[in-house]
């Protein structure tokens, strides 16, 4: 008996314990603080936390302590950083996605077709279609089984700058250089009508309602260089609402998910519109330049609406309402909406336009104008690309700055993450395609190896216009200058 | 003796003449006549010098009129499709300085493997060597010609370090050297002021490319990291070759041009 103790009383003395609290992303305690050894890895804590909430399947989560990610045992972060054990330690639980996705790493097919420079591609919110907008004045349905062109459709009068998939996946509305809208079947590749007309300069962005606000797809916004934004109804095929009020360009919109429309404009304002009556309901200024783009917490559950990564389909527009509105609500959680601007003052801006009319904070870095801004799809980072040859990662939340990709030579231009949240894509002038993994993996110990270059995908002999990753995850579609797009695989 | 302002005092204190805008308006309306009088019978130099004047305001007029009547027609907005499409995001940045990529590899490699670049000056006058060279006469009675001096410009690398004088068989004078050249793109049409990395090739013999010397036609290579360009294998060039086209000792610039 005696010597049974004595063994105990050892083995205390060299596994150390230490007090944590594990709570979960806003902060509230998943248990009691408890006591866990130090050799005690993300492996252990993963199954305490599986345990702590009665899940019955187990989920990944990553851990973090004050903003670090905890990847070796605990033991290693204690000595390295001389925490005191007195006090109970907080341990920050994040979910990550159940599915990963895998890096794409070779160019699949190399379809040429377009006669003039590739300007905007898009996967449908399903991932099961690809259409592709360019200066050739066409627009191009492609088939991704046999990754050969399907429909090619023309009518429009100059470039189609961009094209945006409604969210049931059964229209594509395509917006030229000229100014008129086009709408189009992708069932058949035919117009749906004649052109939609009102704007007088071209097309800079469309963004479609979110489905879990109505189904089935309907309205979407248009912005335009003229300086207004237009709110159209694809059955009525008219324009519904006209929202001017800024002074220059819309370089930017996108539609929220409380049903209010972004509008980020040249003249260094957002406006915040609601779209019964559109009416100006907030203004945020702060930008010392131009604004260039909007992202949204909540963007890539409002881009796939009901759509997820198991690929169901819905046979009625009720039910995708109703399963959109779950995941948006899943997503979206008890906090705000948050909205991320990138400028040409080379800044972006964090803000919570439901909340407060002033900045939560300044994301300051980049030396160059920030081109494109991108939530990631769990709505914890936040990507920005910029012309100072580099891509930064940021924390979604508080808009602290996290690491920097850097690997291209040119002004990056687009950037796009995959749907499980663990690599960004980025395409720049220099013609190359990166892969970055984020964040990094659990199992791999050095996280600055991770936060380096996944992939390198050269092929495109000119500058990259645009990217996407399909909602699915499996394929990657570019386009550029060089008039052929471009499929990726993993 | 100055005369004063005893015009304007007069007319501040009296007024004008009752018929001095009248006499004004004839005047000017008459001018016209009288200057094409003295137009038509201007000779020699002063025939010369009017109807020179007389063209430039022609000229101008016209153009004024053009511009007037440009802005009042009204013009359709340029409606046709242009070429080199760009997105919406680079529709209103002006883009001067894109670079372009580089031919395909398969030219570069048909190249390289025949040993001679199809380049654009592709004959050179040859230069002597009592050209090139000038003689150092050394000795206390200077009696020694051994010594050679360099009399067009070189490039010296950084990491040069002189002989001692009694080895120094060539002197490079520190005048004519070199460290950056204004080499063109031909496809961008634009210059760049770039640094050399090293003569690659002087078309007058091997001695004069180890030595570093360029006249026209050497083939140097130049750092072009600046201006971005990758390969289609996506890594990014650093050195490139360029050809001399002027003669560097006469200018005192290096103007070269890029070999795509």
């Amino acid at each position: 008996m005696e010597v049974e103790t004595e063994t105990m009383v050892e083995k205390r003395e060299i596994i150390n314990n230490v007090m944590c609290l594990l709570t979960d992303p806003d902060g509230t305690p998943l248990g009691s603080p408890m006591y866990l050894p130090q050799n005690a890895g993300p492996q252990h804590l993963n199954q305490i936390v599986n345990k702590l909430q009665n899940n019955e399947e187990k989920l990944p989560y990553a851990f973090y302590i004050s903003d670090e990610e905890l990847i070796a045992p605990l033991e290693t972060y204690l000595q390295k950083n001389k925490v005191s054990v007195e006090k109970a330690l907080p341990i920050v639980c994040q979910p990550q996605a159940i599915f990963r996705i895998r890096p794409v790493n070779r160019c699949s097919a190399t379809i040429s077709g377009h006669a003039e420079a590739v300007l905007s591609v898009a996967f449908s919110p399903d991932g099961r279609q690809l259409a592709s907008g360019s200066g050739d004045t066409s627009v191009r349905f492609w088939d991704l089984t046999t990754q050969t062109p399907l429909y090619t459709c023309k009518g429009h009068k100059n470039w189609v700058l961009c094209i945006a998939w409604s969210l049931d996946g059964k229209y594509l509305v395509s917006g030229s250089k000229s100014g008129e809208l086009i709408c189009w079947d992708p069932q058949t590749g035919k117009s749906l009508g004649n052109p939609l007309t009102g704007h007088k300069k071209w097309i800079t962005g469309i963004a479609w309602e979110p489905v879990h606000l109505n189904s089935p797809c309907r309205r979407f916004v248009s912005a335009s260089k003229d300086g207004d934004a237009r709110i159209w109804d694809v059955s009525l095929k008219k324009c519904v609402m006209c929202l001017s009020g800024h002074t220059l360009a819309i370089t930017c919109v996108k539609w929220g998910g409380d049903g209010v429309i972004y509008t980020g404009s040249q003249d260094c304002t957002i406006k915040v519109w609601e779209t019964t009556q559109g009416k100006l309901i907030r203004e945020l200024k702060g930008h010392g330049h131009w604004v260039n783009s909007l992202a949204l917490s909540t963007e890539y559950v409002l881009r796939t609406g009901a759509f997820d990564h198991t690929g169901k389909q819905y046979s009625s527009p009720e039910e995708m309402k109703k399963v959109a509105l779950e995941r948006y609500q899943a997503m979206r959680g008890n906090a705000p909406e948050r909205l991320v601007s990138g400028s040409d003052d080379f800044t972006m801006f964090l803000w919570e336009p439901f909340v407060n009319k002033h900045p939560k904070t300044r994301m300051t870095g980049h030396q160059q104008l920030v081109n494109h801004v991108y939530f990631s799809p769990d709505g914890l980072w936040v990507a920005s690309a910029s012309f100072d040859k580099s891509v930064k990662l940021w924390n979604g939340t508080t808009g602290k700055f996290v690491a920097a990709f850097r690997g291209h030579v040119g002004p990056v231009y687009q950037i796009s993450w995959s749907a499980d949240s663990r690599l960004l894509l980025s395409g720049s002038r220099d013609s190359t395609l990166k892969v970055e993994p984020w964040p990094c993996l659990v199992f791999q110990v050095w996280d600055i190896r991770t936060r380096k270059l996944k992939q390198d995908l050269p092929g495109h002999s000119d500058e990259v216009f645009s990217v996407d990753w399909s909602p699915d995850g499996e394929k990657v579609a570019s386009g550029g200058k060089d008039k052929v797009l471009k499929l990726w695989m993993g | 003796m100055p005369q004063g302002d005893y015009i304007e005092r007069h007319r501040r204190d009296y007024g004008y003449r009752l018929d001095h805008f009248e006499r004004k308006r004839k005047k000017e309306a008459r001018q016209v006549h009288k200057r094409s009088a003295m137009a038509q019978k201007s000779l020699g130099i002063k025939g010369k010098i009017i109807a020179k004047k007389n063209y430039a305001e022609k000229a101008q007029m016209k153009k004024t009129l053009a511009m007037h009547e440009e802005s009042t027609s009204r013009r359709k907005a340029d409606d046709n499709v242009q070429d080199g499409a760009v997105p919406a995001y680079l529709l209103d940045r002006d883009n001067t300085a894109r670079a372009k990529v580089l031919s395909n590899t398969i030219k570069q490699k048909r190249k390289e493997k025949a040993g001679k670049w199809d380049v654009p000056l592709p004959k050179v006058r040859p230069v002597a060597e009592d050209e090139m060279f000038k003689v150092v006469r050394t000795g206390k009675r200077k009696t020694k010609q051994w010594k050679r001096m360099v009399t067009k410009a070189t490039f010296v690398g950084p990491g040069f370090t002189r002989k001692p004088p009694k080895y120094e068989r060539f002197i490079r004078p520190t005048g004519l050297r070199f460290t950056k050249a204004h080499v063109t793109h031909p496809e961008l049409k634009c210059t760049f002021n770039l640094e050399i990395i090293g003569v690659k090739k002087n078309p007058n013999g091997p001695m004069y490319t180890s030595l570093g010397v360029m006249t026209k036609g050497t083939i140097i290579e130049v750092n072009v990291s600046e201006l971005g360009l990758v390969t289609p294998a996506g890594k990014v060039v650093w050195g490139k070759y360029a050809q001399v086209t002027n003669n560097p000792e006469n200018d005192g610039c290096i103007n070269a041009v890029l070999l795509v």
